[in-house]
């Protein structure tokens, strides 16, 4: 009798003895971004937690917190789900601790395009691709006889032809928002436009020269396609100008594609809407976008415990073959047994078409923060380009000299 | 009251304002007086999923070495403040000479973030502050002369725009005015103006938070001169009824030298408030055509990814000056006024 108990209890927690990793203590306790695919991501590294603590705080504002609470001792959190560019305050400030170790005890099922080194040292593990490409309604471009937009110049002709017809007021969206959506927008462009922020070998920055007047002027015109509130639209608000139908070309993050293409709003448009790769600019032929990554980093000023435990329930996720097969949808996974989707069309043009990744420098931080408020007006038509780029340039040396940088 | 009663009534309050108060105000100060050490980079190989790349990085075990030595950072003096986001003194000089016209000097200036917040705090200062006390007096004043059985309700709902929290009232008007909100889209219509918007003109930006800030700051004006009015005596109304004097003689001779001393009060509070004015640029995403000196220091602090303490610093402290000058007239007024009742 005992026997058979046994093995039917065997039976039973045999198979939950496949997701939980045997981790005996520590606590886990993890500050991430806030969509699906992480949610997901944190959710698949919970299933293995064993008898550890396991916390998450999932925030839009965690680039706020990250700094703060990583550089208490012993930090709040003990992992920080990070991107190429919010490593690097975690790295400028030495708040994250070197993965080595930890990846060759219990990194198994991670591959090596996987790690992010520097200077030969693991600092993060990353698990999904991120970028910004074109999304189209087929059903306006097929009825005006527009071909798929593959430049922006392209994108700016057929929005002023859909104007023209009077079907839409404003055809394009891209996330304007003054401050860091902004910003990123200049950064795709200038990006595209073949640009270098700063001169080679130093922090002086290099952007008041005919590409960065360039890359204001194409703004502006697409700002002029846009919803005149564009300065106050992010990611989310232009997403829900999409599924209103007010807009027939757009630029957005493919990790959007999922809300937007779920069954929520009205079918027509989410049956219309197409993805595409993102588009080159003033005939360039990288595109005119950033590749994202977003990885796992460990909080250096927290116990060896705590780091051990996260890790292996955090490497869980970040090799989890049915993780990746169920949310396939959520993401561009860079975890093995990744079948893309239709909804990965962005993010695998980008890389394909040889998109750059987002410059992961100390001092690029400063420079996404002056371009966010200072290129504002010039957009609003109160400032010339070589005017508002000398004044980013300006705004950022200052903060650079604040900061040791120059 | 006699000076030590006062004392040991005071001490608890003074010693709570001392720690929480006067103590942040002063590292406050220090830290306006520091930069960042000399950052140590070094060229590094790093790899992505994406490909590998040369390019640098902090070196932590020598800027560890550094920041211990003097964890404060690097004396600046007052660096901060004179540097092109601040007071930018060299800038000034530079327009000076340069520039042909005195407009075009104007231009410039006004084209320093500092400035450009500056002017913007005081724009909206000057028009809500005395906007707010008319407007709250105005209120207090009607209030005052409708029926009793009514006055409860209606007061209530006169000071709703105070209970609305400040962030969801702005808000809501924020969704109201967008181009395709009920008043975005009605304006529209009247202007015969389909590009028309409120949210990316600045001067309707401008205005939109102006009409806010006084919609949400008349209440408080309005509650404390509501008290004040029922502490006026009848009897000299009375008499000036008696004497003919009309109800607007009756208000400047009788009812407004009563309350004056409230009417300060009032105008110092709303001076100091709207100097801080912050929830408004966040509510209505103002910040491409609307920066406070408070927003200055909130994007320093948390808008970017490396935190600049020293530039938050030096704006705060320099908030503080603005305030000290601000209410210096009134300050001095209610000295003298205090010595000669004396």
């Amino acid at each position: 009798m005992r026997k058979i108990l046994v093995s039917l209890l065997f039976l039973l927690f045999g198979t939950s003895a496949y997701a939980d990793c045997n981790i005996k203590s520590g606590s886990i306790n993890i500050l991430a971004n806030d969509f699906p695919a992480l949610r997901t991501f944190v959710e698949t590294s919970k299933q293995c937690k064993g008898s550890a603590d396991f916390k998450v705080t999932h925030s839009s504002e965690h680039n706020k917190i990250a700094v703060p609470a990583l550089t208490a001792n012993p930090s709040e959190f003990s992992a920080r789900i990070a991107a190429n560019s919010s490593i690097v305050p975690l790295m400028n400030q030495d708040l994250i601790r070197p993965l080595d170790d930890l990846v060759k005890k219990y990194g198994k099922g991670i591959q090596d395009s996987q790690l992010i080194t520097i200077d030969g040292k693991v600092m993060a593990v990353a698990f999904m691709a991120n970028t910004q490409h074109l999304y189209y309604r087929e059903d306006i471009l097929k009825d005006m006889g527009i071909a798929v937009p593959t430049t922006y110049e392209e994108v700016v002709a057929a929005s002023e032809k859909i104007r023209a017809s009077g079907k839409m007021k404003y055809p394009y969206a891209a996330a304007y928002k003054a401050g860091w959506n902004l910003a990123e927008e200049f950064v795709n462009m200038f990006i595209g436009h073949g640009g270098e922020f700063f001169k080679a070998g130093s922090a002086q920055p290099n952007i008041n020269n005919a590409k960065g007047v360039a890359t204001l002027n194409m703004l502006k015109k697409l700002s002029e396609l846009s919803n005149p509130d564009y300065l106050t639209h992010d990611s989310e608000a232009i997403k829900v100008e999409w599924e209103s139908g007010n807009v027939a070309l757009m630029t957005l993050w493919a990790s959007r594609s999922g809300t937007l293409l779920d069954d929520e709003g009205d079918a027509k448009i989410t049956a219309a809407t197409k993805l595409t790769g993102p588009a080159t600019v003033g005939g360039g032929n990288i595109p005119a976008a950033t590749l994202w990554w977003d990885g796992f980093t460990l909080a250096k000023n927290r116990s060896d415990a705590d780091a051990e435990a996260t890790f292996r329930a955090l490497a869980h996720a970040a090799s989890n073959k049915k993780m990746v097969a169920d949310a396939a949808d959520q993401a561009v996974w860079l975890v093995e047994g990744f079948v893309p989707g239709p909804k990965s069309i962005g993010v695998i043009e980008a890389v394909k078409m040889g998109a750059k990744p987002y410059p992961m420098l100390p001092q690029m931080g400063l420079m996404h923060g002056a371009l966010g408020s200072e290129i504002v007006e010039f957009l609003q038509g109160k400032e010339s380009a070589e005017q508002a780029l000398k004044d980013v340039e300006a705004a950022y040396i200052s903060k650079a000299k604040e900061q040791g940088f120059l | 009251m006699p000076n030590k009663t006062f004392f040991w009534f005071f001490l608890p309050t003074g010693l709570a304002m001392i720690l929480f108060i006067g103590l942040p105000i002063i590292s406050t100060g220090i830290q306006s007086f520091y930069a960042q050490h000399d950052q140590v980079v070094k060229e590094v190989k790093k790899c992505d999923p994406f490909g590998c790349t040369v390019s640098i990085v902090v070196d932590n075990e020598e800027t560890t070495k550094i920041r211990d030595a003097k964890p404060l950072g690097k004396f600046n003096g007052f660096g901060t403040y004179i540097d092109r986001n601040h007071l930018a003194v060299d800038e000034i000089k530079k327009f000076w000479n340069e520039t042909e016209s005195f407009g075009a000097f104007v231009d410039q200036v006004t084209n320093l973030p500092f400035y450009k917040a500056l002017i913007f705090t005081l724009t909206y200062c000057l028009f809500v502050t005395p906007n707010v006390l008319l407007l709250g007096f105005i209120i207090a004043l009607s209030l005052n002369a409708v029926a009793r059985k009514i006055r409860g309700p209606l007061i209530f709902g006169t000071i709703l725009p105070m209970i609305v929290t400040p962030l969801v009232g702005s808000l809501v008007l924020f969704w109201m005015i967008d181009s395709q909100g009920i008043i975005g889209a009605n304006i529209q219509n009247l202007m015969n103006d389909p590009y028309l918007s409120l949210k990316s003109s600045k001067t309707l930006t401008w205005i939109t938070i102006i009409i806010y800030g006084i919609w949400h700051h008349s209440p408080f004006a309005f509650v404390v001169f509501y008290a004040a009015l029922q502490t006026v005596p009848q009897e000299p109304i009375e008499a000036a009824i008696i004497d003919g004097a009309s109800r607007l003689q009756r208000i400047k001779h009788i009812v407004l030298p009563h309350i004056y001393p409230v009417v300060t009060f009032v105008a110092l509070i709303s001076l100091m408030d709207n100097f801080r004015v912050f929830e408004p640029i966040i509510g209505f995403s103002a910040e491409g055509s609307a920066q406070s000196l408070s927003w200055l220091i909130y994007d320093n602090l948390v808008n970017e990814e490396v935190i600049l303490f020293g530039s938050a610093a030096a704006t705060s402290m320099m908030t503080i000056i603005g305030i000290a000058i601000l209410l210096a007239p009134v300050l001095i007024r209610t000295w003298k006024e205090f010595k000669t009742a004396r």
